[in-house]
This record gives structure tokens, sequence and C-alpha cells, in this order.
């Protein structure tokens, strides 16, 4: 590489290229001598790991880390993703010997506290839902979203009823028809009415004997409340189909409102928005997914109950009295998120947790308030814990919302969401969560009003040159797809 | 002398005797913006008007080229495959899709010609 | 509440920019009989030192693995992680970030993919691997699904080898997508015919290796049965680290591997988060699942990475895409890149052959053993043998004396009595000499 490091602009070459043939940065013993037992498959080739000491793989990674944004480094209102602080005695929790270093297939009785703490975890998410059963095992939003919907299928199909039709509002997340199209349902797009919310009306249209059900997020993927919820849920239910709620924005009403209270049937919770855990750089997640009673049944397994004999595992259909849709993960589920995400809960507790969701939907208002004078709103508030503009102040400027972004990111803060939901113009979808001060939104606030002012003022050009002050200009995505290179190649 | 049409999916199809020649139009390549991958037809596939047969991709857009008429593929050109930024350049002459013999020329009567093309393409914006 | 930064003051200021009086009127969307007055039916807020003592004691309820011979694997191993993993991958930049949707602050996690793309690639003999899956067993199915769009058939066939968790993630998974999931019996012995099960509309075989049992497979033959009958091979790998000894499935021919990642750099934790890894051949890579790394330059030329190829995905084909999936496994996926990195050629391959060496050394401590059969003839670091009693209740028998003495295979497969006294036995490079022979003393007491 020609490129040189610059105080802190660090060039960093890929590990591969690294390499000191035979450096090693973990010393392991010399293998005892036996006779194996490969029966001849051996691996023959090298096969091209690079050799690197302890040191030189520490600051390799410690200097990755410094081109990375974080939660921790700075204001990071990616709408829809929750990106909320992640505390810090959640990880020291989760890497308690008792917790960490403990097997999927220990005996139950070596276990019983593992068992208990997915029962309180559990336990946590029904009370705050008020919803009877909870499938722990989904491993991020997505795959609850597949439980939810694979336990619609499994109840129809025990009803005998042939219905296939899922019914999803035109702004929903594009994992909401993936998931409905890997169950086997046909999608069936909703319109939104001119307020942001589902088409009651259009929606009632398109009910019938063939439908399954809805899948509805709410709050909406436009930050609102669905304020006709109930008529929603009723009609669905007097049309024979289930409601299927997306909780990838629970975080606005934890503590407010019990999801029970509102019709819906199941909703699976991403534990890495709402409930603290690390995103990680893109995961790993946690999607349990909670059910009414009539969806209970068909829950997938494993299960863990409780009786006289302390806590155990139901890993089979025939153990369990029920109808379960089957098994959707290896093992137990994400156990190393419901360690954080209890610790959450329990640090929070039922009057933070509610303080919480006060307080996003609070700032999220601020912001839509406060920015209104510059941006446009898509839609009238309140707005819940998000909120939404279009790129309608941008027009005729020769600025796009990406660049607007883009632009953003010089000014020291992680975009919003952009271009989603994609029911409105060039979206910019803000989500400020309870995380950010007085002070960080006011400072977002000044200098979001002052890049508008720019764009309207005729500085295209700057907005399509950011960002400047970051370890890489605009990448080409262009040239990424049309020629991939997808590994390191010697 | 050949005649071309246009469908509300943004394909055109220039025929010649029984030879319709396909690709997508200039609204069409401009809304995906960069095209960097394209898949074509098998030859000899026989296809209904208005089904999937052809696949166009950008960066964050995909899309699906729907047959303007029915017919047996005969030709595809797979000189957008290896250089998908052709179909930016020249969507309504060189890069074309694929040609088809029409087993139906009557459907085309349905289509738009160019000045109603370009109407309807004035009314979405 | 030390989470929450907003003084009284500030929500009272913002109230009044807002325009309403209380936080109440946000929530006036909310339906009236759907509000709550009061906090629900839980503890209130508790501080740190409250929350680490009532997860604390719930720990010490558990015996970890540290705490005794422990020989169990099953899909999930104990393995050292180096102390610069953990450091690593807590540092705030990593642990606090998200998918790289905006590549310029974003190039730390996407560089850290690319290469972990490229060692799986390396790892598994294969062209190209995607930046991560849920599992090993959530990867399985979506290989299934995968080899069914290249063929454009339906029928999916899982050996009796491959592990039972695989095996009904991807029945349930694919139970109502219209393919045809055929499961063979639970093969301990190594005695199904896979060949001969091939049909026209045969889309993929799905084998494991090393299998369930702990057996090898030269796949060779297999994979090239399947190509002749324009099949795909999938191959499953549940221990990663046999890759550093054992021959890799693309010198196989598999057309699709899949595994699970936790091995390197990740902890047990009572069996996830896992990593699955998915990787394939150049010319399936447009009907792979999940996110993808790509080498690019930006607008001075300079080298970096982007997110690519994201047409295949959830937010731009909706319903059309190869997967749902959204959230991977980034973390884990980092841990498993920065202690592989660590280990390097030499270091991996030596990993290997003392989790090998450990196993052949405890197979030759328990195989005199008065009522012990080796069931593997072959293995990596696990293999299967047949007790005269029921193997679940020698477990038991050996938890009581102090020793997690590997799993009975009755607890995946139930209804198979033939199973009862079959064990499953797993040996790493923490396994001791004298762990060995504690669990030889206990297993002569027991039987």
């Amino acid at each position: 590489m020609a490129e040189t490091s610059r105080g802190l602009m660090l060039e960093e070459p890929l590990i591969f290229e690294q390499d000191s043939p035979g450096l090693c940065g973990v010393d392991l013993p010399e293998p005892p001598l036996v006779i194996d037992r490969l029966g001849g498959l051996e691996r023959q080739e090298a096969i091209g790991l690079p050799g690197l000491s302890e040191p030189a793989v520490v600051r390799h990674y410690t200097r990755l880390s410094q081109k990375n944004v974080g939660i921790d480094s700075v204001f990071y209102p990616l709408g829809s993703c929750t990106m909320k602080h992640n505390p810090r005695i959640n990880e020291k929790l989760a890497r308690l010997p008792g917790l960490a270093d403990i097997h999927p297939f220990q005996p139950a009785s070596t276990v019983q506290g593992a068992l208990e703490l997915i029962d309180l975890t559990a336990h946590w998410l029904k009370t705050l839902t008020g919803m009877p059963a909870i499938a722990m095992s989904p491993a991020a939003g997505a795959h609850g979203e597949f439980c939810g919907l694979m336990t619609i299928r499994a109840a129809l199909e025990d009803r005998r009823e042939k219905r296939l039709r899922i019914l999803v509002p035109e702004s929903a997340h594009g994992t909401n028809p993936a998931s409905a199209a890997a169950c086997g349902f046909t999608v069936d797009p909703i319109p939104a009415t001119a307020r942001g919310r589902v088409d009651l009306a259009a929606m009632k249209a398109k009910l019938g004997g063939d439908v399954a059900g809805l899948m509805l997020t709410n709050p909406n993927t436009c930050g609102l409340f669905e304020d006709e919820i109930l008529e929603i849920a009723e009609a669905v239910h007097q049309a024979g189909g289930y409601f299927y709620c997306d909780g990838a924005n629970y975080n606005a009403i934890v503590g407010r409102v019990r999801v029970a209270d509102l019709g819906v049937d199941v909703m699976h919770i991403n534990l890495h928005k709402t409930f603290s855990t690390p995103h990680g750089g893109g995961g790993p997640g946690a999607g349990p997914t909670v059910l009414s009673a009539a969806l209970a049944p068909f829950a997938p397994l494993p299960a863990v109950v409780h009786d006289d004999r302390g806590f155990r595992l139901v890993e089979h259909a025939a153990q369990s009295g029920a109808k379960p849709c089957g098994r959707l993960k290896g093992y137990h589920g994400q156990f190393g998120v419901f360690v954080r995400a209890l610790a959450y809960m329990m640090s929070m507790g039922a009057d933070g947790l509610r303080q919480a969701s006060s307080d996003a939907v609070l700032s999220a208002n601020y912001l839509l308030a406060e920015l209104a004078s510059e941006l446009t709103p898509s839609f009238a508030g309140p707005c819940m814990h998000e909120a939404l503009f279009d790129d309608r102040f941008l027009k005729d400027t020769g600025v796009t919302t990406l660049d607007f972004a883009k632009a953003m990111i010089d000014e020291g803060f992680h975009p919003m969401t952009m271009y989603f939901p994609l029911v409105v113009h060039g979206a910019l979808l803000m989500e400020p969560t309870e995380t950010e001060s007085k002070d960080t939104l006011d400072r977002f606030i000044a200098s979001l009003r002052g890049l508008a002012r720019r764009a309207k003022g005729g500085a295209a050009a700057s907005f399509k040159a950011a960002p400047v002050h970051t370890p890489r200009r605009r990448l080409d995505e262009t040239a990424a797809a049309r020629t991939p290179v997808l590994r390191w190649r010697r | 002398m050949s005649k071309t049409y246009f469908t509300s999916e943004h394909e055109w199809i220039d025929v010649e005797g029984e030879i319709g020649t396909v690709g997508i139009t200039d609204y069409a390549q401009h809304a995906l913006g960069d095209v960097v991958f394209v898949e074509l037809p098998a030859l000899g596939k026989t296809v209904a008007k208005g089904t999937e047969t052809a696949v166009v991709e950008s960066v964050k857009a995909a899309s699906e080229v729907f047959s303007p008429a029915s017919g047996e593929i005969v030709a595809t050109n797979d000189a957008i495959v290896s250089q998908p930024g052709l179909v930016n350049e020249a969507c309504e002459s060189t890069a074309w899709f694929f040609k088809l013999r029409l087993s139906n020329p009557a459907e085309l009567n349905g289509l738009m010609d160019r000045p109603a093309y370009e109407d309807f393409v004035k009314g979405l914006e | 509440m030390r989470y929450l930064p907003l003084t009284e003051a500030d929500r009272q200021a913002m109230l009044a920019a807002i325009g309403v009086v209380g936080v109440d009127d946000l929530f006036k969307d909310v339906p009236v009989p759907a509000r709550r007055d009061a906090p629900v039916d839980l503890p209130f807020h508790a501080g740190e030192m409250a929350v680490e003592h009532r997860l604390t004691a719930l720990a010490q309820k558990n015996l970890s693995a540290g705490c005794a011979p422990f020989f169990i694997g099953a899909g999930v191993y104990r393995h050292h992680i180096p102390a610069a993993v953990d450091a690593l991958i807590q540092r705030g930049e990593f642990l606090t970030s998200y998918t790289p949707y905006q590549p310029e602050v974003s190039q730390g996690t996407l560089q850290y993919l690319f290469e972990f793309q490229s060692q799986v690639a390396l790892l598994t003999g294969m062209d190209v691997a995607n930046a991560s899956m849920y599992d090993g067993a959530t990867a399985t199915a979506e290989a299934a699904a995968m080899a069914c769009r290249v063929t454009k058939r339906a029928h999916i066939l899982l050996s009796g080898d491959l592990h039972p968790h695989y095996r009904s993630v991807t029945a349930t998974a694919l139970q109502y997508s219209g393919l045809d999931v055929e499961a063979l019996p639970p093969d301990p012995l190594g005695s199904e015919d896979l060949i001969g099960r091939i049909g026209p509309d045969t889309a993929c075989v799905v084998v494991q290796n090393p299998g369930f049992f702990g057996r090898l497979r030269d796949a060779t033959a297999l994979a090239a049965a399947c190509h002749a009958a324009g099949a795909l091979l999938v191959m499953a790998v549940a221990e990663p680290v046999s890759l550093g000894l054992v021959k890799a499935p693309g010198d196989m021919d598999a057309d699709i591997v899949v595994a699970e990642g936790q091995s390197i750099g990740n902890p047990m934790a009572f069996g996830g988060p896992g990593l699955g890894l998915f990787a394939t051949r150049d010319k399936y890579v447009r009907q792979m699942p999940g996110r993808l790394v790509g080498q690019t330059v930006d607008g001075d030329g300079r080298r970096g990475w982007v997110l690519t190829l994201s047409t295949r995905e959830q937010h731009i084909r909706r319903e059309k895409a190869t997967s749902n999936i959204c959230t991977n496994s980034g973390l884990c996926a980092l841990a498993f890149t920065i202690h592989l990195s660590l280990l390097g050629e030499a270091g991996f391959r030596r990993l290997a052959r003392l989790n090998h060496a450990h196993a052949v050394m405890l197979a030759e401590k328990l195989a005199p053993l008065k009522g012990v059969r080796l069931l593997s003839q072959t293995f990596f670091n696990e293999f299967a043998v047949a007790l005269p009693k029921s193997a679940a209740e020698v477990v038991e028998a050996l938890a009581r004396r102090g020793v997690l003495g590997g799993v009975p295979v009755s607890r995946f497969y139930p209804s198979y009595p033939e199973l009862d006294g079959v064990l499953l036995l797993a040996a790493t490079e923490t396994t001791a000499e004298a762990d060995m022979d504690a669990l030889a003393d206990a297993l002569r007491e027991v039987l």
C-alpha cells in the first residue's frame, strides 16, 4: 500500500498483508504424539492464514476500531435501529464463568441458574407486554417475524383453513414481506392515509376468508402510533385472521402501553434495540416473540418449564403437550443476549423503563418541533420515538438526502436513516432515543438547521464533496458491484 | 421498415418482420441509476407477454424486465452482461436485451407508440 | 436512573418548546383503554451492585465447564479464548456501532468483515463467503433453500449424520416453502446410502464433516454423484477447528459450505449467540443470502470497503429476497477473526492437532473399559461410544460425581431406543490428561 499514516489519520493494511510466516500470537503446547484417527483425510496444502505476533494483532484491530463510530463516540440517530447506550455492567455479567462458560447440553441439574435466567427474562418480557406466552429462541428481529408468522401458519393449519394472504402496509420494513414469503404467504400491500397511518377502509376491503393476518409495525415506520389500532385488530380478528405486530419500535411504549391491550396476537421484541444489548456492528441480536393464548400452543421449541423438581427444558414435541411449529434455531436461543437484556431491565426497573420510553418520545418530538422551521416534517406531530422528515426542504437545491446525510458526518454525527420508509420521498428518519442529553440534542438541532440553510443558500457543491473529515471519502459502490472483490487473494 | 412500441413498465420493442428486439427505456435506466448487473433469458426459451424475462440491477434497485410480447428467445445481448454500464449509455440502441420471434403479433396493438409513451412519462413526473 | 441524562428542568424546557403541558400529551394517539397510568408489576430500578448481586447468584447455580472435567460437544465446543480477543471486541467503536450503512465512518467494521470473509473462504476451501449468519443450524436451512433456487429443484436430502438441530431447523424453516425435506434416520455407523437416494428432483444433499457421530468422510465421490445428477453438495461443519487438520470441503468439491463458527473466539454461552459461516462458489454468489462486503475505492482513489450486491437482500428485493435476514452476528465474527489472526497458519494447525491428539488419548483411555465400545473408527475431536446401559443415566451419574461426561444421543433422538446407549464425548486443547483419567475412573464406577 502506498498510503502512509499521518498522526491519527491511520492507514491500515489487511491482516493478510502483514504476514510474517511462522509467527504466532498464541503459545500452545506441542501436541502429544498419537497415532492419528483421520483415516487418511488430512489436509495437505497450506490454508493461507498470515502469521502475526500478539502485539501486531492488537494494534491492527485497535487501529481498525479507530475508523469506526459507535454510540460511545457520537450521537447516532439511526431511525428504526434504536441506538441507545449499551451499559457495561451487561457486558461484565455476560462474561461471568457461570453464564459464559456453560454448555447447552449440560445436564439440567448443573444449569439451574441458566434456565432460571431464561425464565426470568421471559417473565419480564411477558409482564411488560401483558402477553401470556413467549418464544425465546429467535435470533434477531427478522427471525422473530419468521417465528410469529410460522406460529400463525401452524395455527391456521390446525384450524384446517387455507389462508395464505398476509396484509402488509407499504411502509413496512423489507424484512416483513421477506419473512412472509419465507412462510409461504403472499404479500398484499395496504396503502397509507395522508396522516401516515393504515388506511382502515382500504384494509377492511382487502379482508376475506383467505387472509391469514396483518403484519403491522406499531408505532409504525413513520414514527407514528396507529391510533385506529383497536379497530384494525378487531377487523382482522372478525375476518378470522391474526394480528402480527412488528415490535421494532417497541422502545417508544415500554411501560406505557401493554401490547396485549392492543389486540395483538404475536409480536417480536428486538433485545438489541429496546433492551440495550449492543448492536456489535450488525449483531448478534435476539428476537424473543410474545404470543397470545390462541397462538401459544404453536410456539417453537425449546421451552423452559418449572415444576417442583426445578427448571428443565422441553426439547421435543412429544414432551410438550402442545403443537409446536418446530425448532427455529440451534440450542436454546441467544442466551448471552438474554443476560445483557435482563441486566438492563433490572437496572431500569418498571419505573425506569417507563421513564425511558417517555424520554425517547419527548426527545423525538423536541427534534420534530425544533427542526420544523428548516426541514420538512412528513406528518403532523406528535410523533412517537422517531421524527420523520422528507426532502421537500431540499427541492431545487441540488442537494439530495444522501448528500445531506454525508454532510452530517462532517458535523460529527452519524446520519439518520435515509430513504426509509419508502412511502416518503427522500426520507430522513431520526431516532434520538432516551440516551441523549438536551445539550447534544441542541447541538444537533443547530447543526442541522445550519446545514439546511447552507443547502438552500446554494452550497450544493460542498454537500456533494462531503464527507471530508473521515478516513475515506465517498466510496464507489458501482465499481464494487460491477466487479465484485469479496475476499483477499495473494 | 421497423416499428417501435412501448410498455407502461418502461420496456421498448422494435419489431421488424417476425422478430422483436427488446430493451429498457431511457426513463428506466435513469430511474435505476448506474446499472451493475444484467441477467438475460436462455436462448430458445418461450416467454409469454408480461412475464419476467430479464433482470436489471443498480446498486440500490433491482427490476424485472417484462417481455412486451409472447414468443421464443432467439438472441441475447451478452455485451450488456459483461459491461452493464452500456445500459446507461445506449439503452435504446446497442444496449438491447433480447430478441424474440413473435408468436402473436396482435398483442402489440395494446402497446404505446413513442408520442403516447412520452406523454405517459410526462404524467409520472 | 444512571442511563437517563435529561434533568427535570430539561424535560420541562423541551415540553415547552414542543408546546404541550406534559409527556402524556405526546401519547394522545394511544387509544384511551390501552394507556397505562402506572408502572407494571415488576421491581423498580436498581444500582449496579444490586443487579450484579442478583445475576451472580444465578451464575453460581450453574456448574461452569472450567470447574469440572468436561467432555461435552455436539456442536458447541469449549476452547481457550486468548484475552486479547475479548479486550478488542469490547472497544466501543466495534461494540456500539451498527451495520455499516455509512461506509465512510465504518471502515473498521467493513475491513474486519472483509478479512472475516477471506478467512472463511480460505478455511473452507471455497471461493467466497458472506459476512455471517445467525448460527450453523439456520445457515444450513439457508443453504438448502439456496440450492433449490440454483437448481430450480425441490428435493433436499439430509444425512443422518447431520447435527439433529441443523436437521430440525431446516425442516422447520422450509416446511411451508413447498420444498421436500427428506431427513434420513440417525446414522451412527456411517451405513446410509446417500448416492442411491439422489433423484431427478434432488436439489442438494446435506452432509456434515466431521459427522455428528464423529466419523470423518471424504465426500468427493458424493460430490461427483451430486453433480452428475445436477444436484449440489452442501457440507456442514459444526467444529471449524477441524479445518486445520481435516481435508477442506472445497477440496471435496462441495458447492456450499455452512459452519458454526462459535468454536473460534466465542464462548459457549449456553449455546447462543452462535456464528453462522456460509461459503460457496463464485458462480452462485448472487443466490447467496446475507450481507457481503466488497473492496472498492473512494473519491480520492484510495482502497476502501462497502456493503455490496445488496439487491439480493430484503431491504431492496422485499418478498423476492434470497433471505429475510438483516442482522447477523457481526461481533461474533469479529471475535472469530481476531482469534484466527492471533493463531495464524502455524497456531491454527497446531490447535487442530492438539484437539485431535487429546481426543485420540481420550479414546485410548476409554476403549479398554469394560462395557465401552468405540463406534467412530475415524474422528477429529469428538467420537461416539456405545454403553451397555442408558447413556442419559450414565451422564446423570457422572454429573453427581462432578464430571460433565458428554451428551447422550437420546437427548436428540428419544424415539430411537437403539440409540439409548450411545454417548458423544469431545476433547479439546482445554482437556487435561487428569480430566480424562477422572472420566475413566468415574465411568468405571458408573458402568
